[in-house]
């Protein structure tokens, strides 16, 4: 190993594995060689037990289903409301110093503590989940898509001046296309926030979804069920992380290194 | 009648912490006709960009204003188009959308603006590349898309500013070629500014000195070389001349520089 030194593709691979099979030989080595006692904590062979059983008998598919939906609607409602004033913050300073004050205070509110008052709001249904998830996500977003947009390179802006471009064809031709990669990967980023959010909205007041059988698995001690939850929950993360990926690549070849 | 008149321009930035002004451009005159290729040589920071800046509306002069064609510049317009230092086409846009952008800007029909796009690609003979992306160009490439773009966008003047400092010496020689060529068939009126006294002298009609911060011009020199100009032609007496005269002008003022600041 050399610094900064770049790796092989192969070699990258097979070292990303190769640390998931030893994480999952410390634990099969644990549970199952009884050095932890299987009332806190399930063995692997156990945990993909009960999750084919959840999934099987029990309609495990559906909450998944309704999870996601859960997040990505939310989110795309947050994207779709927040992307767009991010955008006009960036470009007009006025705005910017109208509403970033307000937005970074209403930043660290958790949207965890707006889940009892969501509640009363807005019931235990849908929309709730829906609201936790834009409310946890909305604030990120604007933020992080005004400082992007307000960084875009400032010769690129006068240049674009100089060709003729006025107000609109700077913001629509310059700032939004300049952008555009980054936007992109602060939703990336933000997605993952989501999916937090969205389990702890399950685990109070919610009949199904992921964090609702995580709940219920919890009241009869099957920690190889919660653990198959938590366990799904990260191979989604890791596939949506993916799509984001390749839609970047796909979308935006000239900002490849 | 002068194309572009630069009458009592000055520019004082503000003081930053409490300390002094910054005069980064004394009070000047500058009367370039039309058709002109004038060059402003003069040492780094000595307020060269800071005048360019002011003729592309980029930046606001304190004092006096800026007349093309008899209109006052009040800020940045496709009559006057600019190519900068630093790299500055847009990433995102092929070669061939970066020279049509000002093109779009305009309205101007695809139809025309292919046309018009595939005349400059041709001249600069970047054909070739219309699909690349510009991070898939050399600088040298990058430039010459750069100076493309804001010919085809028709401006009365053209302002370029150290557009090739950036370039090693062989590419910028043929750059400069490459301008001259331009140049002599469509005799646009330029303003090019740069530190490099041999750039200076054989793309322009006139030299213009300028001194080390605050900025003002020094000294007025006409370039009588006869165009078409062959690059043989730095190595002939004339031009070593010219060379030796603006080397002492700018060798001053790059000691005063370099002593005061």
């Amino acid at each position: 190993m050399k610094p900064l030194a770049p790796v092989s593709n192969t070699a990258k691979v097979l070292l990303g594995l190769a640390f998931f099979v030893l994480f999952f030989a410390g634990w099969a080595y644990a549970t199952l060689g009884g050095y932890v006692s299987k009332t806190f904590l399930a063995d692997p062979l156990t945990m993909l037990g009960d999750g084919r059983m959840l999934i099987v008998q029990y309609g495990f598919l559906t909450d998944i289903a309704v999870t996601i939906w859960r997040v990505v609607g939310g989110f795309i409602l947050a994207a779709l409301v927040a992307v767009p004033i991010g955008v006009l913050m960036g470009t007009y300073k006025p705005i910017e110093a109208f509403l970033e004050p307000f937005v970074s205070f209403a930043r660290y509110l958790p949207a965890s503590a707006f889940i009892p008052l969501l509640i009363l709001w807005a019931g235990i249904g849908e929309l709730q989940k829906l609201l936790v998830i834009f409310i946890g996500s909305v604030f990120q977003i604007v933020l992080m898509v005004a400082v992007t947009v307000g960084s875009v390179r400032r010769d690129l802006v006068e240049a674009a001046l100089t060709l003729g471009a006025r107000d609109t064809g700077i913001v629509a031709r310059v700032l939004i296309p300049a952008a555009a990669p980054d936007i992109f990967e602060i939703l990336r980023l933000v997605l993952g926030w989501a999916w937090t959010y969205v389990i702890v909205a399950e685990l109070i007041g919610s009949s199904s979804g992921i964090g609702h059988m995580i709940i219920d698995s919890q009241a009869l001690l099957a920690t190889g069920q919660m653990i198959f939850g938590i366990i799904v929950i990260g191979v989604i993360g890791l596939v949506s992380d993916f799509l984001f990926k390749a839609a970047n690549r796909a979308l935006f070849p000239w900002s490849l290194a | 009648m002068s194309k572009l008149r630069i009458e009592n321009v000055s520019r004082v930035f503000p003081p930053v912490h409490g300390g002094q002004p910054t005069r980064a451009l004394e009070p000047t005159n500058i009367a370039v006709g039309d058709n002109d290729f004038v060059t402003i040589l003069g040492p780094s920071g000595c307020g060269k960009s800071t005048l360019l800046r002011l003729v592309a509306g980029l930046d606001t002069p304190t004092t006096g204003q800026v007349l093309l064609d008899g209109r006052p510049v009040t800020g940045p317009g496709p009559d006057r188009g600019m190519v900068f230092q630093s790299y500055t086409l847009f990433p995102w846009l092929t070669v061939a959308d970066n020279i049509a952008f000002g093109l779009r800007e305009k309205g101007v029909p695809a139809a025309e603006r292919t046309r018009i796009v595939d005349e400059w690609l041709t001249r600069v003979g970047l054909t070739a590349f219309a699909r690349h992306y510009p991070k898939q160009l050399s600088g040298g490439m990058q430039q010459r898309t750069a100076i493309a773009r804001a010919l085809a966008n028709n401006p009365a003047i053209l302002l370029l500013d150290e557009p090739f400092g950036a370039l090693d010496n062989q590419t910028r020689a043929l750059m400069q070629e490459l301008l001259l060529g331009i140049w002599e068939r469509e005799r646009k009126t330029v303003l090019f500014v740069t530190h490099d006294i041999e750039e200076a002298i054989f793309l322009a009609t006139r030299v213009l000195v300028m001194t080390a911060r605050p900025g003002r011009i020094k000294a007025d020199v006409p370039i009588t070389l006869p165009y078409p100009r062959h690059y043989t032609i730095k190595t002939s007496p004339e031009f070593s001349a010219l060379k030796a005269r603006l080397t002492e002008e700018i060798r001053a003022e790059a000691v005063l520089a370099a002593e005061g600041h």
